[in-house]
């Protein structure tokens, strides 16, 4: 099973109700995937020279204070961190790796989810309604995103196991499927230095299409390679900075709807998830047809 | 007319209500309004009766139907119809994948296009499928047949026992043991009922016949079993 959504919103003026817009059909999820979930949502960038690092820790009690104090004696540097729960959003404008290499030296516990100047994602296990809750998605505001309910099947339910995985800057992936080579991706991937954080079959496919856009694919070229190396059933919905893009594999086991409005392009895995959203009785409904590269711009 | 609110009493017990009270109450016209994309819409009805279904509908819209005419006024996910027995079953939208699938009677009616495997392993139910149809349609369907008044995906019919599929589009491929045929008087007749029952203007000539060429399987007439 699991769940997947996705929402880009067309209509500027809708933009600050994204979350409210997409908390139903997360919840609408719940069936699907009961243990966990997660969200990567883009908004708009800092500047330039700045990286936004959302950062995660199952520590409950864990000081962000004493990290943004030892942050800032540290590198003599400001910091902004913004805190939900037990997740921050970080934003520097320090050298990305020197602030990783800083973090796993001193935080063990803490877990870099992402970096980017757009995406934020958060992730953690939980029904979908009460992971929204503890991180406020109702209230995010932002250009498009990409949603994940997970019934996992074949790795721990853990806050890492639990989508979107990320490759690179703002690059997010969500999954309903499974693969059933993972083992034999992550060596052929270990090999070229490239490592899996989780021993989850969809990190295994995430690394790969990163692998490959690192070897200068575009993502339609990456996916093909997908084809011919990945083996299992897959719904995959990614998130770029400036678009979604969806595709299914050659059998279509696993379900996707979409629905195309003049304000928004709403996608699940089910019709019953995008029922709420307004004026839906005039979108344009389809269900994507197998490997093809469906993509929507913000 | 009776009109029920599925938004406000629940799947569960609207089809309770087809299976306990609408055989006796004399009721024979219904509407289900906010659908909303449910799963297990009007499953397992017995009652002979007109079911409007107002909206999109989820997984196994009208599964098991017997006796009942369901129309849904919107899109079917998986399997709609799946294991019909009698009655009909009418998509007004699109129908997701495995649309009929094992049904053993009665007639579904797509008019837009079906997603994948649509009347797989079907038993003697009718489809007609207003659009075209996606990849492994007819896979290993057993008896009935199949109309598809648009294009077949690829792999049509693979493994195809005694039903016949008629196509009036492109097919993109036949799937192991499925073949091409000539059309007969009968086939014409066949495609020209389905047709007019499902309202859909088409010439029966303009249909491809495609069938099993029987190489696949063995089968043994001196048990009596039928198909």
């Amino acid at each position: 099973m699991c769940g997947i959504v996705g929402l880009l919103i067309k209509n500027e003026l809708l933009r600050p109700k994204i979350g409210e817009l997409m908390l139903p059909m997360l919840i609408g999820m719940t069936e699907r995937g009961p243990d966990s979930a997660g969200l990567a949502i883009f908004t708009e960038p800092v500047a330039d020279n700045k990286r936004k690092f959302s950062l995660y820790t199952m520590d409950e009690d864990f000081s962000w204070v004493t990290l943004n104090n030892d942050f800032h004696t540290h590198f003599g540097s400001e910091i902004d961190l913004k805190q939900v729960a037990n997740h921050a959003i970080l934003t520097t404008d320090l050298d990305v790796v020197t602030v990783k290499i800083w973090l796993n030296d001193n935080y063990p516990s803490i877990h870099v989810l992402s970096v980017g100047q757009m995406m934020d994602i958060y992730k953690d296990v939980g029904t979908p309604a009460q992971v929204a809750e503890r991180y406020n998605f109702q209230k995010m505001s932002g250009t498009h995103l990409i949603g994940h309910t997970r019934m996992a099947t074949e790795s721990a339910v853990t806050p890492a196991s639990a989508h979107p995985f990320t490759a690179g800057e703002d690059w997010a992936l969500v999954h309903n499927g499974s693969f059933s080579n993972p083992n034999s991706i992550r060596r052929m991937l270990a090999h070229k230095g490239i490592n899996c954080e989780t021993d989850n079959d969809t990190e295994a496919a995430c690394r790969f299409l990163e692998w490959r856009m690192g070897e200068g694919d575009d993502l339609e070229t990456a996916l093909k390679a997908g084809f011919e190396e990945l083996d299992g059933f897959y719904t995959l919905l990614m998130g770029t900075k400036d678009q979604l893009a969806l595709v299914r594999d050659p059998f279509a086991c696993k379900p996707a709807v979409v629905a195309e409005h003049d304000d928004y392009v709403a996608i699940a895995s089910e019709y019953r998830s995008l029922a709420h959203l307004p004026d839906v009785k005039n979108a344009t409904i389809y269900e994507p047809k197998p490997e093809e590269l469906y993509i929507w711009k913000v | 007319m009776e009109s029920l609110d599925l938004h406000k009493i629940g799947v569960r017990d609207i089809n309770q209500y087809f299976h306990k009270e609408l055989p006796s109450n004399g009721i024979k016209e219904i509407e289900i309004i906010n659908s909303a994309g449910e799963h297990n819409i009007a499953v397992g009805i017995e009652t002979p009766c007109d079911i409007d279904i107002r909206g999109h509908a989820g997984y196994y819209v009208a599964g098991m139907n017997k006796n009942a005419n369901i129309t849904v006024h919107g899109n079917a996910g998986p399997g709609a119809a799946e294991n019909m027995m009698s009655g009909s079953v009418r998509i007004k939208g699109f129908a997701s994948s495995a649309a009929g699938a094992s049904g053993h009677g009665g007639i579904l009616v797509v008019e837009g296009d079906t997603s994948l495997r649509c009347g797989i392993s079907m038993k003697g139910i009718d489809i007609v499928i207003g659009g075209s149809v996606g990849n492994f349609s007819g896979f290993m369907a057993q008896a009935g047949r199949m109309v598809i008044c648009g294009d077949a995906g690829e792999g049509l019919g693979d493994s195809l026992y005694e039903a016949v599929i008629y196509v009036k589009g492109a097919i993109k491929s036949l799937g192991a043991d499925a073949q091409l045929e000539p059309m007969t008087e009968s086939d014409y007749e066949s495609v020209q009922e389905l047709l007019d029952f499902s309202g859909f203007e088409h010439n029966p000539k303009d249909f491809k016949r495609v069938a099993s060429a029987k190489q696949l399987y063995n089968w043994n007439a001196d048990a009596e079993q039928e198909y």
